[in-house]
């Protein structure tokens, strides 16, 4: 019995211990960005030896954690206003894009042949056109044949980055929306069914005949389902691709963001995909272990000199170079550890 | 009710129409209980089949055992979910289960007079439906808050906290329903009263106690809610309970929330593996508890 | 004081230390919900519980459309739940060949343990689909043109609602309302038993009047057990309630429960009017089960009453 107690308070104590040795740092936030974070970070401790353990929490819980400091950096698909910024003394910093994508299911239309513009877009949502052959549809897709039947619309149910860049889109397209609806991570739809995550409404869309949703870029080609074209701001009518996402990012100015708060949707730029966004990390400005936020720094690094090949093979949009050489001057400048020396 | 007690023996006379009724009633009744149980059968059998229809081929890799939670496009499995899991699950039980036993022990045995256990049993009720979220966010704000870090500790607390009610409900009714005469014979001989409980009340009532316990296990070894902000999750290996904890559920959760075909396959894979897992503790503590009998 | 009796004040102490743990718990829990929706109490003060606006956006909330969720779907899990845990309770203890016992017992309590995420993602991946398909257009045809009751089944056949996560729900409590009846079931003298044979009675007298009424206490445990688990369930209800804050009268609508809002919003909810307004929806759902338990036991204290009349 003796022996038996010894036992088990000994592995007790080993389960306790000293904290890892290993300058592990933990990360936690948006779920968009979750796989590739993940490959990185299996791909990075096989070369370093470190572990950076990302979980994904939703971007609310992520701005929440690194406003508790429980976590080393936190991210959120929904970049941060820069007086919030300056508030909470933290810097923030987009690592990938990814964009919404429309998708449907109606019988005899291929993916892309559907042309779908953003006042459009916010009508269907706002429950004003409810049927696909209607003339404002019909105006857009001369020779198409579209059905007389009725449009069921689907949404994400759950809060999601995803859904704050569309409804963000949707604000800027039509305003009405604007101030019916509103963005957010999660609105009060007019209209339709919720379901939840992405793999939700996708399944909801494959089902439900003549249905229409919203899911991220990712999920469009892993579930082969039927997206539309959308009109951007030059007029053109732009297919979903990673060229499309990059074009969005090139276009914009970072420099001239404050904070770098800048959100994607609605770009300049004759190929820019019209509904994409950049996920961001957040960083408390000065650290208190400057160690820990080294080793992020680190990682990023890292991931945006080496990493862009395993972003692509997920079917993410790497960061333009000079964003990145932005990016790492903001390190340079923007973190002090607590006497006031540069972190990066 | 004046027909069962009847001293005539034609009540029981196959001639007798009230006889016949009352028979039909019973072969119908006990027709709808059988169908019951295939109602639930059908069910289970429904869902199994499911899981292991999606599951099975990723159960019987050996890399799911031996290697860890992979990227979208590698190969991997689920060792440091499995482990973490198992030491979550684990701790729980053991800090919860006593808690729960001992507040049951005194629900029954002692609680005749005063306040204290009319109140505690039905504050326990209130705790037994509190959506395990609510207990993930009480742990958070008085735990994982104060120390800066989330941690396997917090995630083990968490769910003790799920299996307390769990384990003083079912342990407080089946002392409960332990017959007195029992406890008056005990006495009778002369037994105190700690004794008379922990040899007589007790082992009478093990069974149903046992049965409180598993199915506290079984509750707590699905739960994503409560291990979100508390364990949170870890992508390598790493059984110190002082950092963040990697557990089955919100492995689970979050592959199977992704777009991509391999983590899917690894998620419907841990899900038959935590079912079958439970499956086989109710059958190994059961023929423990049962030896006796 | 002779060592027995003090071992025995020893002991009860303890106990009563536990059973104080367990009170103490809760009153922290609660404690630290109130503190957390202090600015959703203060904004909405009462109005929160009758409200059935839900908007993010504008920050204007109220609970409305949740507590009846919650109330509905846990209703329909009762309704279903509770004859069929009986019958296979039933079956368990007074039919079934005893080697099958085990295994069968073993079969329904595995219910418990598959995981609710898993309930969750067969519900909207495998029965939603059928219950599209061939259930809710035959509920709507069949007993949609009722007066009154005909308007819970109305509306579009989406799969998805009250109804599914009701059904969904009842699967998920059965087991923990059958293990605690049979096993309650199991503990009745067989001396009771065996006089009411004696009399003649058959297998279904004795159940329905001597075993139930001397299990009583245990049964409503169980049921208890699984109301809570309804009440409380939140993976499950998330993936087929439809998520939508909409108050509706047909079971085939979209509706949601205060769990699954928790669920779904809690991770992205930005700014303390907010965050504060999910918390304290789950401030309300304790108040609920509160009142719903209330409403119980003053129903059993009745039921006594009314026996100790007839006695």
């Amino acid at each position: 019995m003796l022996r038996r107690l010894i036992g088990a308070a000994s592995i007790a104590a080993g389960l306790i211990g000293a904290p890892a040795l290993a300058a592990d740092i933990t990360g936690a936030g948006a779920t968009f960005p979750y796989p590739i974070y993940a490959k990185w970070a299996d791909a990075y401790k096989k070369s370093t030896g470190i572990g950076v353990n990302y979980q994904s929490i939703g971007s609310g819980g992520g701005i929440k954690q690194i406003t508790a400091k429980t976590v080393d950096f936190g991210a959120s698909d929904m970049p941060l206003k820069p007086d919030e910024l300056d508030r909470s003394g933290m810097i923030q910093f987009p690592t990938v894009i990814g964009g919404d994508v429309p998708v449907v299911n109606l019988r005899e239309i291929a993916p892309g042949q559907l042309r779908l513009s953003g006042p459009l877009l916010a009508e269907i949502y706002l429950g004003k056109i409810r049927k696909w052959n209607h003339p404002a549809i019909a105006a857009l897709n001369p020779g198409v044949g579209l059905p007389a039947t009725d449009i069921n619309v689907v949404h994400r149910s759950d809060g999601s980055g995803t859904t704050f860049i569309w409804t963000n889109y949707l604000s800027k397209m039509s305003p009405e929306w604007k101030s019916a609806v509103g963005e957010g991570a999660s609105v009060n739809w007019p209209a339709g069914v919720g379901g939840k995550g992405n793999e939700g409404v996708a399944s909801y869309v494959q089902r439900i005949e003549g249905s229409i949703g919203y899911v991220e870029y990712a999920y469009v080609l892993q579930n082969k389902m039927t997206y539309a074209r959308v009109k951007n701001r030059e007029g053109s009518f732009v297919a979903p691709s990673a060229k499309a996402f990059q074009a969005a990012a090139a276009g914009a100015d970072w420099k001239a963001a404050p904070g770098m708060y800048l959100i994607l949707t609605d770009a300049p730029g004759k190929d820019a995909w019209p509904i994409a966004g950049a996920t961001f990390i957040l960083m408390h400005k000065t650290q208190e272990k400057p160690e820990s936020a080294r080793q992020v720094l680190k990682f990023f690094d890292w991931a945006f000199t080496q990493g862009d090949r395993l972003a692509q093979e997920l079917d993410y949009v790497p960061m333009p170079d000079p964003v990145v050489r932005l990016i790492q001057t903001n390190w340079k400048s923007q973190l002090k550890d607590p006497s006031g020396n540069p972190v990066y | 009710m004046s027909a069962v007690v009847s001293p005539m023996t034609s009540a029981i006379s196959p001639a007798n129409p009230l006889y016949r009724s009352r028979k039909r009633v019973n072969v119908f009744m006990l027709g709808v209980s059988g169908l019951a149980l295939v109602f639930g059968l059908c069910w289970l059998l429904w869902i199994l089949g499911t899981l292991f229809y999606e599951g099975g081929h990723a159960l019987a890799r050996a890399a799911l055992y031996f290697e860890m939670t992979p990227p979208p496009g590698a190969d991997g499995g689920l060792a440091n979910a499995i482990a973490g899991s198992a030491v979550l699950i684990a701790v729980a039980t053991l800090l919860g289960t006593p808690v729960g036993i001992l507040t049951g022990t005194y629900l029954a045995e002692f609680g005749k007079r005063g306040w204290i256990a009319p109140a505690t049993r039905f504050i326990n009720d209130v705790l037994l439906s509190a959506p395990s979220i609510v207990i993930g966010l009480f742990v958070y704000s008085v735990y994982v808050v104060r120390v800066k870090h989330f941690s396997g500790w917090a995630g083990a607390l968490a769910l003790a906290l799920v299996v307390i009610p769990v384990v003083v409900r079912t342990s407080d009714d089946m002392l409960r329903l332990v017959p007195n005469s029992l406890r008056e014979a005990a006495a009778a001989l002369g037994c105190p009263a700690w004794k008379m409980i922990l040899s007589v009340t007790y082992p009478a009532a093990r069974t149903g106690i046992v049965t409180g316990v598993l199915l506290a296990v079984a509750r707590i070894s699905g739960e994503t809610a409560p291990l979100l902000f508390t364990a949170l999750n870890n992508q390598f290996w790493s059984l110190d309970l002082n950092q963040p904890t990697a557990n089955l559920p919100t492995v689970i959760f979050q592959f199977a929330m992704s777009p991509y075909k391999d983590w899917h396959r690894l998620a419907w894979g841990g899900a038959a593996l935590i079912t079958l897992t439970v499956l086989a503790l109710n059958i190994l503590a059961r023929s423990l508890f049962r030896r006796k009998d | 004081m002779r060592p027995a009796r003090w071992k025995d004040v020893a002991f009860e102490q303890l106990t009563r230390l536990f059973a104080l743990l367990v009170l103490g718990i809760l009153a922290a829990i609660l404690v630290a919900l109130v503190l957390e929706s202090r600015p959703s109490l203060d904004k909405f003060g009462l109005a929160f519980l009758w409200h059935a606006e839900w908007d993010p956006v504008q920050e204007r909330f109220g609970a409305l459309v949740p507590i009846y969720g919650t109330l509905g779907t846990s209703l329909i899990a009762m309704l279903i739940g509770i004859p069929v845990s009986f019958g296979i309770a039933l079956f368990l203890t007074e039919l079934s060949p005893a080697w099958l016992k085990r295994p069968l017992g073993t079969a329904i309590e595995l219910l418990a343990a598959i995981p609710s995420i898993i309930y969750g993602m067969w519900g909207l991946f495998v029965l939603a689909p059928l219950f599209q398909a061939h259930v809710q257009p035959a509920l709507i045809e069949s007993l949609g043109a009722l007066p009154l009751a005909g308007a819970l089944f109305q509306g579009p056949p989406l799969g998805i609602g009250m109804l599914t996560a009701g059904l969904i729900l009842s699967i998920m409590v059965i087991p923990f309302i059958a293990a605690v009846m049979r096993d309650v079931f199991d503990l009745v003298p067989a001396l009771l038993k065996e006089s009411a044979y004696g009399l003649g009675a058959t297998t279904w007298e004795v159940m329905w009047k001597v075993v139930l009424p001397y299990t009583k206490v245990g049964v409503i445990g169980g049921i208890m057990l699984g109301l809570g688990r309804a009440l409380g369930e939140t993976m499950a209800v998330t993936f087929v309630i439809g998520n939508a804050h909409q108050l509706s009268k047909s079971l085939m609508a979209p509706g949601n429960s205060i769990a699954s809002a928790l669920a779904n919003e809690f991770t992205e909810a930005v700014g303390d009017v907010y965050f504060s307004a999910l918390i304290e929806l789950g401030l309300i759902l304790f108040l609920l089960t509160t009142v719903v338990l209330a409403l119980a036991k003053l129903l059993l204290l009745r039921l006594a009453r009314r026996e100790g009349a007839r006695a």
